[in-house]
Formats: C-alpha cells, sequence, structure tokens
C-alpha cells in the first residue's frame, strides 16, 4: 500500500447503511466491477455514475451500518475509490474493507472539514489527513490488523501465510 | 476477577486467563455460521489454494436466503454449497427446506452458552439469547475461519441494560427493542457488547430473548447476552447432543459496565420504526392510520412459532382489509410444523394471509417486492430504503401484533384494542 492517498471527496452524511450501498438482489456478485455498476443505485438517479469522478469518500458517523455484506465494500473499490474517511465506521464493514484492502480511516475532524469536491491528502506514515492548510489525525489501525490490509487483504494476506507454513513444513 | 460475559469468553478462546477492553486477541470460534453466501467462501479458499479445515464440525451451513433457488445463479451457486458440504463431510449442513439459519442452529443445539460464534450475518448476536457470543464477519473472513480456525477479536466494552416492570397487553420484546434502537441510535451500542438484566427477565420467554438480541444489532452492539436461566437450561437441555456441555457464564458482580441503562417495561407503548432507518421508531399514536399496502411476518426476529401465534390470535375469526397482502413466512421448518399442528396456519390463511415456505423470504428480498410508492408494513429488523423492492417504496417495522392488527385495518393500527 502506497504511503500517501491523495483525491477529490466525495461526502456522505450518517447511518449511511450496506442495502444502500449495494442492494441484496446484487449478492450474486462477488466481482468488483460488476458490483461497482450498482453501487448506491438505491440513492436515485446519476448514482453510481457520479461517484466514479471523486477518489475518496467521506461520510459521518456509522459508515456502512446494517448487513455484514463484504460486497459493500467490494462495491466501493470497484467505482474506484481509493480509501473512505467517516466520523465513525460499523464493525462489520470495519473488517469488511480491511479484509478487502480497502483503506479505511476513522476522523470525525475531517468529516466536520471538508465539502464535496475538496482535495484531501491522507499520509498514512504520518497518521495525518490535511484538507485546506489544516491537518486532522486519525488513530492508527492495529499493527496486527494492518499487516492484513498492507498485503491487500486478507486473501492475499492468508495466501501469504499459507505459503510460509507450507515452506515450514516442507 | 471483575470480567463481563464478553470478557470471560474471549478469555477462554483465546486461551488467557484475562482480556480487558480494547485488547486483541486471537479468538478460536466454536462455531463458524455460513448460510447462502457459503459459496463465495468456498470461492476464497480456491482462491488461496487452501484445501484443508480446521475442524469440519465447526462449520455450520444453512442455506437460508432466496430458498429455493429463484434463478440458476442462485441454483448454481447453492449447488456449489452443497457440494462443498459434502465433500468435506459437513455434519451441520442444512438445506432449503430448514429455515432462517439463527433459528435452526439454535432449534438443533448447535448454540450453547459460553460459545463463540461467528457468521455471514450481522444478526448472529441472537445467539446470545441463549448466553453465547454471536457476531456477523464477511465471507472472506469466514473462509479464514474455516482454514485457521481462528480470527482477531477487540475485546469491547459492555452496557447494562436492566428491565424492571411487565409489558402491559399488546405490548412485547420487539416494542421495547424499537423503543431502546431509537434512544440509543443505531450506533448507540457500536462495537460495545450489551448484558441484560432486570426482574421482568426471568418472565420472558426464550423467542422474546431471541428478538431482543437479535434486535439489539440495529443499534450497533458487537454482541449481546442474556445470561443464562432456569428458561434456558429448560429450552436447551433436550436439544443439546451432550447435556453435559451446558455450562453458563455469568459476568461477575464487580464486572465494569461503560454505561447502565434501565428501562420500565409498564411504561412502554407499540412502537413503530419508519423509514428509512430502524433508529427512526417512534410511539405508534404518531403513525395510526398509515395505510399499508403489504404486510410481511416473518424473519429471525419474529418469524418465530410465538410471534405467529400472538398474529393468529389477533386474526381468528376476521379477514384483513381486502387492500393488503399479508404474507407469513415461519422461520423454520420446525417452526411451521408447529404451527400447523397447533391450527396457527389454519388461523392466518383463514383470515387472507399466504403462507409462504420457511427461510428469510421477502426480509431479504425473496418474493414480497413492492412497487414504486408502495408500503409494507414488516416484522423484521430492517426498513432500510430499497431492502424490499423499489427505491420508491417504505417499510415500517412493529411487533407481530401491530402488524397483525394492522392488516385488519388495512393501515398501521393499535394491537392494544384486540386485547
Amino acid at each position: 500500500m502506497q504511503d500517501k492517498i491523495t483525491g477529490r471527496v466525495y461526502k456522505f452524511g450518517d447511518n449511511v447503511n450496506s442495502d444502500i450501498i449495494i442492494a441484496g438482489r446484487y449478492l450474486i456478485y462477488i466481482d468488483p466491477v460488476k458490483l461497482a455498476e450498482h453501487a448506491f443505485e438505491m440513492l436515485g438517479e446519476g448514482f453510481p455514475e457520479k461517484l466514479r469522478s471523486f477518489d475518496i469518500l467521506v461520510a459521518g458517523r456509522n459508515f456502512g451500518c446494517g448487513s455484514a455484506r463484504e460486497q459493500a465494500s467490494t462495491a466501493i473499490k470497484g467505482l474506484g475509490i481509493k480509501a473512505v474517511v467517516a466520523a465513525s465506521f460499523a464493525r462489520t464493514f470495519y473488517r469488511n474493507a480491511i479484509n478487502d484492502g480497502l483503506p479505511i480511516f476513522e476522523c470525525p475532524a475531517v468529516y466536520d472539514a471538508v465539502a464535496e469536491g475538496d482535495e484531501i491528502s491522507i499520509d498514512l506514515k504520518k497518521g495525518v489527513i490535511s484538507h485546506a492548510g489544516g491537518e486532522h489525525e486519525f488513530p492508527r489501525i492495529p499493527e496486527s490488523v494492518a499487516k492484513i490490509l498492507e498485503l491487500g487483504g486478507l486473501a492475499s494476506y492468508l495466501k501469504s501465510t499459507l505459503e510460509l507454513d507450507r515452506e515450514a513444513t516442507a | 476477577m471483575s470480567q463481563t460475559i464478553a470478557e470471560k469468553i474471549l478469555a477462554a478462546k483465546a486461551g488467557v486467563d484475562r482480556v480487558a477492553p480494547g485488547q486483541i486477541v486471537d479468538a478460536y470460534p466454536d462455531l463458524v455460521m455460513s448460510h447462502t453466501a457459503t459459496w463465495r467462501s468456498v470461492s476464497v479458499m480456491k482462491k488461496i489454494g487452501a484445501k484443508r479445515l480446521y475442524d469440519p464440525d465447526r462449520l455450520a451451513i444453512v442455506l437460508d436466503h432466496i430458498s429455493p433457488a429463484k434463478s440458476e445463479k442462485y441454483a448454481a451457486d447453492q449447488q456449489t454449497s452443497r457440494n462443498f458440504a459434502r465433500e468435506y463431510g459437513i455434519k451441520k449442513f442444512y438445506d432449503v427446506d430448514a429455515g432462517i439459519a439463527h433459528l435452526v442452529l439454535m432449534e438443533h443445539g448447535h448454540v450453547k452458552p459460553g460459545d463463540l460464534i461467528v457468521g455471514t450475518d450481522s444478526h448472529c448476536t441472537i445467539y446470545g439469547a441463549l448466553g453465547a457470543l454471536g457476531s456477523g464477519i464477511g465471507y472472506t473472513e469466514v473462509a479464514s475461519v474455516w482454514v485457521t480456525g481462528k480470527l482477531w477479536l477487540k475485546v469491547p466494552t459492555t452496557i447494562k441494560i436492566t428491565l424492571n416492570g411487565r409489558f402491559a397487553a399488546g405490548v412485547s420484546a420487539k416494542d421495547l427493542m424499537l423503543h431502546l434502537i431509537g434512544t440509543l441510535g443505531a450506533d448507540g451500542c457500536g462495537y460495545k457488547s450489551v448484558e441484560f438484566y432486570g426482574s421482568a427477565l426471568p418472565e420472558m420467554s426464550i423467542s422474546e430473548r431471541m428478538t431482543m438480541a437479535n434486535l439489539a444489532m440495529e443499534m450497533g452492539s458487537k454482541c449481546v447476552f442474556i445470561p443464562s436461566d432456569e428458561k434456558t437450561k429448560e429450552w436447551l437441555l433436550p436439544r443439546l447432543e451432550d447435556p453435559a456441555s451446558y455450562r453458563p457464564v455469568f459476568a461477575d458482580e464487580d464486572a465494569s459496565y461503560e454505561q447502565s441503562i434501565e428501562v420500565d417495561l409498564s411504561k412502554l407503548t407499540p412502537m413503530i420504526a419508519c423509514p428509512h432507518q430502524v433508529e427512526n421508531t417512534k410511539p405508534i399514536d404518531e403513525v395510526i392510520g398509515t395505510r399499508i399496502d403489504q404486510a410481511f411476518l416473518g424473519s429471525c426476529a419474529n418469524g418465530k412459532y410465538e410471534d405467529l401465534a400472538v398474529a393468529a390470535r389477533i386474526l381468528e375469526g376476521r379477514k384483513i382489509d381486502p387492500r393488503v397482502r399479508l404474507i407469513v413466512t415461519p422461520g423454520s421448518k420446525q417452526i411451521m410444523l408447529e404451527a400447523m399442528r397447533s391450527g396457527v396456519l389454519a388461523t392466518l390463511i383463514e383470515s387472507g394471509a399466504l403462507v409462504t415456505n420457511p427461510g428469510c423470504g421477502a426480509c431479504a428480498g425473496d418474493g414480497g417486492m413492492m412497487a414504486d410508492g408502495e408500503v409494507s408494513l414488516s416484522t423484521a429488523n430492517r426498513n432500510f430504503v430499497g431492502r424490499m423492492g423499489s427505491n420508491k417504496s417504505s417499510i415500517y417495522l412493529s411487533s407481530p401484533a401491530t402488524l397483525a392488527a394492522s392488516a385488519l385495518k388495512g393501515a398501521i393500527a393499535d394491537p392494544r384494542e384486540f386485547y
């Protein structure tokens, strides 16, 4: 994973649930491109197309609440979104995003500060998000968990640990 | 000592003496549930080249959402799940006839106090009705637990909710939970464990406890506990393969709680969750008369035998409003059989209900879809926009009693007049 994520922001409010992110009828797919075609379509006309011109989603409290469907984070990745910053995340979405290799950051101050279209820069090494000359700190993901994200998600992480196991027993 | 139930279970499953809130542990679940999502976890196993399971007896697979298959794609996915279960000798495999995973696993004695259970469904919190720590995870992580036997879990802080007093006639566990979700908010218990206590608990049935532990997910709870008592023991012992495995876990008396909340059940009225958030709750007086096109009685929250029986008691000898489609989906095959034998199903059908096969049904968008502008009242646990069809339709949530009264009137109605 790169050290810096920079881009234009699309802003959501509180309690964006995983049914809104991807409706149940599309859970027959696991492919990010296919899922992205239907991401956020419950929000009506213009979605998901208009999200494709943004890089980072910023949301309020409890982003990704509701269903434990992993396709919620997959669909967001499929849209080409590079990161999600929220005041807080629902725990299932938080886990799924990490397991899916989608970088997420808990930072209420950024939610309060930004408007749609603003550019922000997330510095993973320093643990700060820069916006309009200001810097906002975010809590780091625990190191043991960050490893999963660094390897691009749980499947890749698992693959590499299983290979290590095999080599060790070979 | 001073440990909560979640702390004790996580310490035991991580093989350590004690844990503290905020600590991250590697824990080994007793059971990993996967439902219709099973094929996705199978695809992850293939992708990472894993062939061995940590312990096939810890897997439980129930094909509950969209069952039986409604398209070739669903059929192929279910075939993948079935073949996987056969290949690996999964004994706790239940096919499309069984019902909703959560209810099926509890009915079959696969859930007991002190267990750690994870699964591909957010409403795994329901296992707390029997004193188990249940929590939802995604399908990739399920595959990971299948293979490695473990997952990382953060030890949650705990909120204590004390229930005193008695429900008025026509008010139930669903109304209590809608009241709590409305008061605390959709993330009021986010990342936290919830323990229920109080003088009202011993009188509450296992069915009511399931409704409580299920709905507590809608205030963000990571897990929920209703401490085991005589009712738990009486319900569970005949279902357990090994009765000696019944070992309740209790919090220490001086365990520390982040927050304590008290509710007097006698003060509660029927509650409604209005579109499109579960936390958007209102006392029934404020929404009485709202026209409905469909009424759905089912789901892991309120598709149990007692829920069907409550509705049947109100509907007996009456006809529902002809403008309403009343869809009844028993939560499981056992529930459906019991309702058939007791006459509850006949009463519902005679009143005008359509009874479907057991499973998740309309709550998961399987049948009962709504057109633009239509309104559904539902006993399920979610009213998110578009969940039951058009994004221009609306879902209200209620108890089974309110649902039955409303089906009769063709509009949201107060069940208390039927008591």
